[in-house]
């Protein structure tokens, strides 16, 4: 009965060793295809906590520079976003971000208040596999799956991604326990350009009231950063597409006032943010590239050294050392990408 | 809640955990509390079917019972007052008061079973004759056919008959009879069990057993990778095939044959091993279902060795009192007066016909299960019509019999007879499945089968390969487990490999199986029936 038993808990620590292991081997790495995938898991490498955390979809990741702001205001930042981030889901990486520190400010884009319910399985795991387990992950996914997925394939990600045994390739032996950094503090950088042109006007809607769910999200943020005396900043991203309507923003404009919460909408300003979107987008008004996203953050910084009490860390330690590598990292970045840039360029022209 | 399902592995490993740790008078109790939540999972309106089920039979057979007793009680106070005569009347007058309880029972429940089951296909063939002259049609009504309600039917009425046929006695506890037809392993795809074979283990109690419960774990593992590796993988490609007949004929018609049998196979067996390994890892012991049936050498071998408890539920209690019953007998006697030898078979053959109309209906109410039906009737009565012959042959070629060779052609012959009689469940039309399979002779195409088309199903290379390897593999476990099990025998011999294979199993199904999105998670397919 004792063998028995020794060798069942002997072949199941083999059986566990070789799941955990092809768990491992199956996760997709998001090194060279789909980088966002890697955005979220990024985040526990930190070293140093952050004055400032960006929450939000593609509007942050794409549209500021913590590398900016720590250069020309000496701001420590991270953005914790992700592609379609939903508002649950931002609202549990907040409450997450605040277990391992707690800011001055952070700034919430707010254009994910037009998704009330869950969208799409594919958003979910780019936003989802990469949170470490804990209370919050465990409350985004049930917040955030749709009807088809299963709570248990978050828990062990085989269960969802066992079916990539015909597409494995070197890049998943070669990042199997460890990954390259993709991104500048949460940051994706993009150097292309692409100008915006024949952008599409917003289609009218139905009904253009939030759904309920949102504003309770918003509010949970609210009520979160109060609790934890962070200035909580809620922002919309100048991005031209998807269009935010009059509508939204008076909602939005009506909530801050209500809550004395900073609003500000960068659609209104980037005039005076000097963003050209003929040159400061990488694909025709979506997003900003890294000329627009610099043009933003600079305009940002100016605000938040005005407005919120955040501190110019430059010389201080053990931030200057932490950021002067990553400072060193993002202009190897921005050069490698703008050479790769040019030569597509030059090979298209020729 | 299907059996390939993480809810269910869920509910098993509670319903487990439970069952060893409570005390072993509450084990059989345990069972039906589980079984019927089990069964709540596919609506709880299949509950009140299943109670009417269970309650009616399990009273008429005490009443039956309490009647015999009453009966041979009376007999034998009144033994020396009546004469031999008498005696022989008034036991067929209480033989009668029994069968009329017995044909009530019987007709209330084949009723529900009739009307949930039947009511559409029958208004809508008389919508049809109706439509022939002119007529309306009949309304359908949206029935749903609660689940299993074909399995525990069957398997109520067979105990029924046994308590009527003083085979076995009328169970007196209500919550065993319950547990009875509700065991939920068997509840949903059969087998089709007899009272006197499952109850014994059913209800006694059991203490920890580390070797059944580990042989018991393996055959879960082993019918899981049979369901999730081959039969879902398999099913993908045969969803392209069907959906398309026009494009896919003539070889691929073929091809559904042969696919169509190792997805049906790897399903329903794989199914089958999941409720015998879930029953003896509970101690309790299920009957085998199945016997290598695809290494038969016609097709009646085949019936006895595929679906073993539908197929003796209707020799038991459908072909033989309807042989010899009195119709069957009189024609069995004007038959062999008017035509002689032949006339000898008509009655048989004519039971054999009735039966195979009744197994085709059984499995479905369309007209493709019932011509399926019929058309093995007919195959088994050819061939037995045809034995005068195939002993000339064998006494011409005597060499032949018991070689291997012939035998591998008897075994390939019964695979495709069987397979193209099958084909039937997979059309689902009658005149189409006798188009696709006359398409195998008019336009066969067998370029398809090199040029890259079968790539191009919904499945790539590389599952087509682990489906062959799987298939490869239980045609191997099948070969090498003629006389004993390989997992029993390598158990015993090896229990290391034992052990490693196990653990292997779990990956190969965790990796390999076939589940979770982007797949349309087929449900076992006898579920249906």
């Amino acid at each position: 009965m004792k063998k028995t038993i020794l060798t069942a808990a002997l072949w199941c620590c083999i059986g566990g060793a070789a799941l955990y292991f092809l768990n491992a081997l199956f996760m997709p790495k998001y090194m060279s295809e789909v980088p966002e995938g890697a955005l979220i898991a990024e985040y526990y490498q930190e070293e140093t906590g952050h004055d400032v955390i960006f929450i939000g979809d593609c509007e942050v990741y794409e549209n500021f520079s913590p590398d900016l702001l720590w250069r020309e205001y000496g701001i420590t930042s991270y953005i914790r976003g992700s592609a379609q981030q939903l508002i649950w889901q931002s609202y549990y990486l907040m409450e997450e971000t605040l277990k391992y520190e707690t800011p001055k400010v952070m700034v919430f884009n707010v254009l994910s208040m037009k998704y009330g319910q869950p969208q799409s399985e594919a958003y979910n795991r780019l936003n989802l596999d990469g949170m470490k387990l804990s209370r919050q992950k465990l409350a985004a996914v049930r917040a955030s799956m749709t009807e088809e997925e299963s709570f248990l394939s978050y828990l062990f990600p085989l269960l969802r991604f066992h079916d990539r045994w015909g597409e494995l390739t070197g890049e998943d032996v070669k990042y199997l326990f460890h990954r390259d950094m993709v991104s500048d503090s949460g940051y994706l950088m993009n150097v292309q350009v692409r100008p915006a042109e024949n952008v599409p006007p917003g289609k009218p809607l139905a009904n253009y009231d939030f759904a309920p769910v949102c504003w309770d999200y918003l509010d949970r943020m609210a009520d979160l950063c109060q609790e934890y005396g962070v200035q909580l900043v809620l922002i919309k991203a100048p991005s031209l597409y998807p269009y935010w309507y009059d509508q939204w923003e008076e909602q939005i404009k009506d909530y801050a006032a209500r809550r004395g919460l900073p609003y500000l909408n960068f659609l209104k300003l980037t005039e005076e943010l000097g963003i050209d979107f003929n040159t400061d987008t990488y694909d025709s008004g979506l997003h900003l590239n890294l000329y627009g996203a610099e043009k933003l953050s600079r305009g940002f910084g100016t605000w938040l050294t005005q407005n919120c009490p955040v501190e110019d860390r430059r010389g201080q330690e053990p931030y200057e050392a932490v950021w002067q590598e990553k400072s060193a990292v993002y202009a190897a970045r921005k050069e490698r990408l703008e050479a790769e840039w040019n030569e597509l360029n030059e090979g298209g022209s020729s | 809640m299907s059996f390939a399902s993480t809810q269910f592995l869920a509910f098993f490993g509670v319903l487990f955990l439970l069952y060893y740790t409570l005390p072993r008078r509450f084990q059989w109790k345990l069972l039906l509390v589980g079984s019927l939540f089990f069964y709540s999972f596919a609506g709880w309106w299949c509950l009140i079917y299943i109670g009417v089920t269970t309650v009616t039979t399990w009273f008429t057979a005490r009443r039956m019972a309490a009647l015999a007793r009453e009966q041979d009680a009376w007999l034998k106070e009144h033994r020396a007052e009546l004469s031999k005569e008498e005696r022989k009347t008034r036991k067929a007058q209480d033989k009668r008061v029994r069968f009329r309880w017995l044909l009530g029972c019987l007709l209330l429940n084949f009723g529900i079973l009739a009307v949930v089951k039947y009511t559409n296909f029958v208004l809508s063939n008389i919508s049809g004759v109706l439509a022939l002259f002119g007529g309306g049609t009949l309304p359908i009504f949206s029935l749903v056919l609660p689940m299993g309600i074909s399995f525990y039917t069957f398997q109520a009425m067979g105990y029924l008959i046994d308590v009527y046929w003083g085979k076995c006695p009328a169970e007196g506890s209500l919550g065993k009879f319950a547990l009875f037809v509700t065991f939920f392993p068997q509840l949903i795809q059969g087998p089709i069990s007899r009272f006197g074979d499952l109850s014994p283990t059913l209800y006694e109690e059991h203490p920890w057993n580390g070797r059944q419960i580990a042989m018991g774990g393996e055959r879960i593992l082993w019918g899981l990778a049979k369901k999730l590796i081959v039969a879902d993988r398999l099913a993908i490609p045969l969803r392209t095939l069907v959906a398309d007949p026009e494009q896919y004929s003539g070889v691929y018609v073929l091809a559904v044959i042969f696919l169509y049998a190792v997805q049906l196979y790897a399903d329903f067996t794989g199914g089958i091993d999941i409720t015998i390994g879930a029953a003896q890892m509970l101690g309790v012991q299920v009957t085998e279902n199945f016997i290598r049936p695809f290494f038969s050498k016609n097709v009646a071998e085949y019936w006895r060795r595929w679906h073993i408890t539908m197929g003796t539920w209707f020799r038991d209690y459908l072909f033989y009192p309807m042989s010899v019953s009195k119709p069957i007998l009189k024609l069995h006697q004007r038959c062999r007066n008017r035509f002689g030898r032949f006339g000898k078979h008509v009655s048989v053959h004519t039971c054999s016909l009735i039966l195979w109309f009744v197994t085709g209906i059984w499995h479905g109410a369309s007209w493709n299960f019932i011509v399926w039906g019929m058309l093995n009737g007919i195959v088994i009565i050819i061939s037995q019509e045809l034995e005068p012959l195939y002993d000339k042959f064998h006494a011409r070629f005597p060499r032949l019999r018991g070689s291997r060779g012939w035998d591998l052609v008897q075994i390939l012959r019964t695979f495709w007879l069987m397979g193209a009689i099958r084909v039937l469940d997979v059309y689902r039309d009658v005149p189409l499945t006798f188009r696709q399979l006359g398409t195998v002779v008019t336009s066969l195409r067998p370029q398809a089968l090199w040029d890259g088309s079968f790539l191009e199903l919904g499945i790539g290379a590389g599952d087509w390969l682990v489906a062959a390897v799987g298939a490869g593999a239980m045609l191997v476990c099948s070969l090498l487990g003629r006389r004993e099990p390989v997992r029993q025998r390598l158990t015993r011999e090896h229990p290391q490999l034992a052990w490693a294979g196990c653990t292997a199993l779990v990956l190969l199904i965790v990796i390999f199986g076939v589940y979770g999105i982007g797949f349309d998670a087929a449900q076992f397919i006898y579920n249906q029936f």
